[in-house]
């Protein structure tokens, strides 16, 4: 008999819901972290076909919607493509300096949707994730209990949770908990 | 919750999302190799550590990553300023007579 082994993907199987909340593993995107300064801004929108965006916690996404380039800091922004586009090639042509990092497997994502998304993730996450302070297509790095993540909100009761594949089982967790509080 | 203003998100976050990284404005000598053993331990070792305000490092490690300066009073814990690195040392009596920090 041949012997086989199983990969088993993080988040594979995990999924958790209320009536006001579902929490469901995103499917496979690939990911860039960009490092780079002002002068190649510019080349890396257009080889990426996304603005990398400028101002503090905003994003921008691809004319087909399926990129998404988020700021997380004035020289490093994390680009996703939900479509799992090779994105490493485009920047290859730029001559700017940059530094440009495929990550596509380093991270995992969870959506978390529904009335009660923005309470479930103020269960651990500090930030005022308020729709006035954290608008839809408002993204940033902060703290999601005991683990960094990145937060995007795609519309206003739904939000992207990107985080480390190795934080993945402690994610899910800890938010497949906190929907289990009667006030979320 | 303490909420620091960073210079670089330009806006109040959690202080969970930042670390404190020392004493600011410590340069580094330029003629490493030619100082004695006691300008070295000066310049690595000590620090003023006052009761009051103090100008300190902090780096926003779980928000945009970057290092700022800030003026902190070390007695009641409030930040009076916080201004991006390179920038000059902001002028404390303008700062306390001002009241508030951003
Ligand atoms: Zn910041």
């Amino acid at each position: 008999m041949v012997e086989t082994a199983a990969m088993i993907l993080p988040h594979e199987g995990n999924a958790a819901g209320t009536g006001v909340v579902t929490i469901t593993p995103a499917a496979f995107a690939s990911r860039l972290s960009i490092r780079a300064r002002a002068e190649a801004v510019a080349p890396l929108s257009r080889a990426l076909g996304v603005k990398l965006p400028d101002a503090p916690k905003t994003s921008a996404k691809s004319r087909n919607g399926k990129r998404t380039a988020l700021w997380l800091g004035p020289d490093e922004w994390l680009v996703i493509d939900e479509a799992g586009a090779d994105l490493m090639a485009p920047c290859a042509k730029v001559k700017q300096l940059h530094a440009a990092v495929d990550i596509s497997h380093r991270n995992v994502a969870l959506i978390v949707s529904g009335k009660g998304a923005e309470a479930a993730l103020k269960a651990g996450c500090p930030q005022n994730l308020s729709l006035e302070a954290f608008p839809v297509g408002a993204c940033s790095r902060t703290m999601l209990g005991k683990v960094e993540v990145v937060l995007v909100r795609d519309d206003a009761e739904t939000f992207r949770v990107e985080h480390w594949r190795s934080f993945s089982d402690y994610v899910f967790g800890f938010l497949a908990e906190a929907i289990r509080d009667p006030v979320i | 919750m303490l909420l620091i203003y960073c210079p670089y998100c330009q806006e109040e976050r959690p202080e969970l999302e930042f670390a404190h990284a020392g004493e600011a404005h410590i340069a580094r000598p330029t003629n490493m190799a030619d100082i004695s053993d006691e300008e070295f331990e000066t310049f690595f070792f000590i620090r003023s550590n006052p009761k009051g305000l103090a100008y300190e490092r902090w780096r926003h490690v779980h928000g945009c990553g970057c290092f700022f300066n800030a003026v902190r009073d070390t007695v009641s814990d409030k930040f009076l300023a916080t201004y991006k690195t390179g920038e000059p040392k902001p002028d404390i009596d303008s700062l306390t007579k001002k009241g508030d920090g951003k």
